[in-house]
């Protein structure tokens, strides 16, 4: 096996500078929204007393979870000894910064005090899993970037498997962490339930490997370098069994609450009669970004042919979307139940299913986090040596052609 | 090319074009004093604060703070240093003779915070003025600016 | 006992240090309740309760006869939204309310009832446990309150509330009642009129339910096994909302 060579990229074409500006762009706007609603209130959102997180955190979760999981094609090569997938690595840790800090600015900017955001860095209550996770995502940025500079830093090579254990580890932790934010909620009845944290981690891996693969092909084909099919069927394989693993996941979640009569009517809710919710899950999250993915990563006929690989990757992350729309605005809408076995109605929306439209400003203030994430990956490779030159089958799998010929 | 000189020029130049308009809002409120740099603080009610004039001056956000905190926290409710206190004296008269609201410019705490650039958010959820909306009747002054002191030689 | 906690309180619980310069002083003599010249203490008049710091010796509670409770009244609300300046923006989906009337009805016998449900100031209550800051906390008498200084608005206690009890402030404010600050972009709810209980004065929605309503609500310590509350709540069967989740709120309801 040839020794990988990683350069920055040129990035001085007009469409990369087109593709920064507009990346830019759409951050300025994201701010602008944000001072919107943070100077009128939060009454110019679509988020209410019933609906209290909304669009924005759909945003802010899908990235957070994503990043966790676009750590794992570095892992993989560095914790469980796979060398095709070492020349991944480097991309694979920029990316996972990146999406947590799209992520966590759109959580910060939606808070209604983001003013205050100090008082969160310096008041913790340590029984609190949101407090927990503040440690967890500013711990994942400081061990991803250590991970990263062991790597990228000849003379501290020899420590890329500790660094390697050392982030997985902290992710797997990082995401049980954000999964549990839903997981500890004891009273609302579509939360409440260990599976979130498994369920959580089958996401990241899903998500964030389909964030992946888009961008490894966008960064390739954009800069005129080569990328082989070797690599890119191994990632589309390995994205079908994380679809699976999030499909399986799903069924048990909501198998076991279907078994307690108690929580009939939540499962109800979202599986036959909650309209938009019913429609993203079946639709949306089942047939959209699991079902159909999986068909395209594993049909004989094409055996993961790149253009397959990319649109099952754009068919997870819209199936992601939705998934993580029903968990939290779903699992919202849906009343809480004060008076098990009672009819319940009140001024203050008791007993009712809740209604949310996401508004212009929720909406922009989330792709501005998603911009950012995208930006700093842009500017990453740009200025810094993390992408290898060639991707070709012969320069990363000697054996590629025995293997082709062999499958 | 003598780069310090343009740097101080800029500067200078920067400092005066910040500081005039500051400097004609002051002259304009204080106009009964005369022109001047410096604040002009609305007197209170009653002849003396909770502390020397001095001490508040360099502690009050202290005394507010920990007070606060006690209250909050504690439940303990001594008058002396909460911020109800503050406003029920130093309450500033609007032309309407009803207290002003921290939207005032004229209000006690923005004399000095204003000149001093350093805001607050204590009344982004606390009440800026008494609640009864009339001032008590040993209010010493009705208008918007009747006594004013200086910072310097006050009392 | 008022001058003992005060004392205790200036000097040695203090956290407060600003300078070296003359402020010990400066405490000495307001802890001595001697007026130094120049030195004015105001409202050294109020009830020694609201000097002293709360005790866990206390716990707030409240039982709310739902035998007198009158289905078409809703004085507590009104006068909740009077004590602590609570005003609608025509907005209901983010308006804020603190105590609301909740109509139930049972589908199998068509019993009806309407009843009021505000924070029920738990024992163990999910919005504290969840609270990233610790702005969302439990008074050492058992009273569940928001510190708006260090609430940074991201709702996680909003998710955690089993009661639907706490509403966002989705609009900027002013004239704020001085005894209930509340503001833009903070999580807020029922204090159970702290202030008053603090200068030993009954919740709004209690006096009101008495003056005018049914006189269904009964305010008091439950820790007290001599206080009207705790008799009663000794000698009649009473239900607490989803007892169930174990939170042991210290709000109860007769005849739910």
């Amino acid at each position: 096996m040839k020794p990988i060579t990683y350069s920055e990229l040129k990035g001085n074409s007009k469409p990369f500078y087109a593709l920064a500006a507009i990346l830019a762009v759409f951050i300025l706007i994201a701010l602008a929204c944000a001072y919107y609603m943070e100077h009128s209130g939060h009454h110019v959102t679509g988020m209410t007393n019933q609906i209290v997180w909304g669009m924005p955190h759909v945003f802010a979760i899908f990235l957070i979870v994503a990043a966790s999981g676009a750590l794992n094609v570095a892992s993989i090569s560095t914790v469980f000894g796979k060398p095709v997938y070492k020349p991944l690595g480097r991309l694979s840790g920029l990316l996972a910064i990146a999406l947590l800090v799209g992520g966590l600015i759109v959580l910060v900017l939606d808070l209604g005090r983001p003013d205050r955001l100090i008082v969160a860095m310096t008041s913790y209550n340590f029984k609190s899993i949101f407090a927990w996770n503040i440690f967890l995502y500013v711990g994942f940025m400081v061990v991803v970037a250590a991970y990263l500079w062991v790597q990228m830093e000849r003379r501290m090579n020899g420590y890329t498997k500790t660094a390697g254990m050392l982030a997985f580890i902290w992710r797997l932790v990082l995401t049980t962490g954000t999964g549990s934010i839903f997981g500890f909620l004891v009273a609302r009845e579509a939360y409440d339930s260990a599976i979130m944290a498994p369920l959580f981690i089958a996401m990241s891996f899903s998500f964030g490997l389909a964030v992946y693969i888009l961008i490894l092909l966008a960064a390739y084909h954009g800069s005129g370098r080569e990328i082989g099919s070797v690599v890119t069927r191994k990632l589309g394989r390995l994205l079908g069994i994380f679809i699976g693993t999030v499909l399986f996941f799903t069924a048990i979640q909501h198998l076991a609450n279907l078994y307690a009569a108690e929580h009939g009517a939540v499962e109800r809710f979202i599986l036959l009669d909650g309209g938009i919710y019913t429609l993203l899950f079946w639709v949306g999250q089942v047939v959209v970004g699991g079902l159909i993915p999986l068909f395209l990563v594993f049909r004989p006929a094409t055996k993961g042919a790149s253009r397959d690989i990319i649109l099952a990757s754009i068919l997870v992350i819209l199936g992601g979307f939705a998934q993580v729309y029903v968990l939290v605005i779903g699992g919202q809408a849906f009343p809480l139940n004060l008076f098990p076995g009672m009819e319940v109605s009140s001024s203050f929306h008791d007993g009712v299913v809740s209604a949310y439209a996401p508004s212009l400003p929720e909406i922009g203030l989330g792709l501005g986090g998603v911009a950012l994430a995208g930006l700093i990956v842009l500017l990453g490779i740009k200025v810094l040596r993390f992408l290898p030159v060639s991707l070709a089958d012969a320069d990363i799998d000697p054996h590629h052609q025995a293997a082709n010929s062999g499958s | 090319m003598n780069w310090r000189h343009i740097c101080i020029t800029l500067l200078a130049v920067m400092l005066i074009g910040i500081g005039s308009p500051g400097a004609v809002v002051f002259a304009e409120e204080g106009n009964a004093v005369g022109n001047s740099l410096l604040p002009f603080i609305p007197m209170g009610r009653g002849n003396a604060c909770v502390e020397d004039t001095d001490f508040m001056r360099r502690n009050h956000m202290e005394l507010l703070k920990h007070q606060r905190d006690e209250t909050v926290l504690e439940g303990t409710r001594s008058d002396q240093y909460s911020l109800t206190e503050c406003l029920d004296c130093h309450a500033v008269a609007g032309p309407d003779a009803n207290p002003v609201t921290f939207a005032d410019s004229s209000h006690f705490c923005r004399a000095c915070h204003d000149f001093a650039s350093v805001s607050i958010d204590c009344f982004q959820c606390h009440a800026s003025r008494p609640e009864s909306g009339a001032l008590p009747d040993d209010h010493q002054f009705s208008g918007a600016f009747p006594g004013t002191t200086r910072v310097k030689g006050s009392e | 006992m008022s001058s003992k906690t005060k004392d205790k309180k200036m000097t040695g619980n203090s956290g407060f240090d600003p300078t070296r310069r003359s402020f010990l002083a400066a405490m000495a003599t307001a802890a001595g309740v001697t007026l130094a010249p120049g030195v004015v203490l105001y409202g050294i008049s109020r009830s020694s309760s609201a000097n002293a710091a709360v005790s866990s010796e206390v716990r707030w509670g409240m039982l709310i006869d739902l035998g007198r409770c009158d289905n078409g009244c809703d004085d507590c609300v009104s006068a909740c939204a009077k004590e602590n300046g609570l005003r609608g923006f025509g907005r209901p989906e983010t308006d804020a309310q603190w105590i609301r009337k909740v109509d139930i009805k049972n589908p199998e016998t068509g019993y009806s009832k309407s009843l009021p449900v505000m924070c029920q100031h738990c024992e163990n209550p999910p919005c504290v446990d969840v609270c990233p800051t610790g702005a969302s906390f439990k008074r050492a008498d058992g009273i569940v309150l928001v510190n708006k200084h260090t609430c940074i608005g991201c709702r996680y206690c909003m998710m955690a509330c089993p009661y639907k009890a706490r509403s966002f402030v989705h609009e900027t404010l002013e004239d704020q009642k001085p005894h209930a600050p509340r503001g833009k972009g903070t999580v807020e709810s029922c204090t159970l009129c702290v202030h008053r209980i603090d200068s030993d004065r009954q919740p709004a929605c209690v006096e009101a339910c008495s003056d005018t309503g049914g006189g269904a609500m009964l305010f008091g310590d439950l820790n007290d096994p001599e206080s009207e509350i705790s008799k009663r709540v000794a000698n009649y069967a009473s239900q607490q909302i989803r007892a169930d989740l174990g939170l042991n709120p210290g709000v109860r309801y007769r005849n739910l």
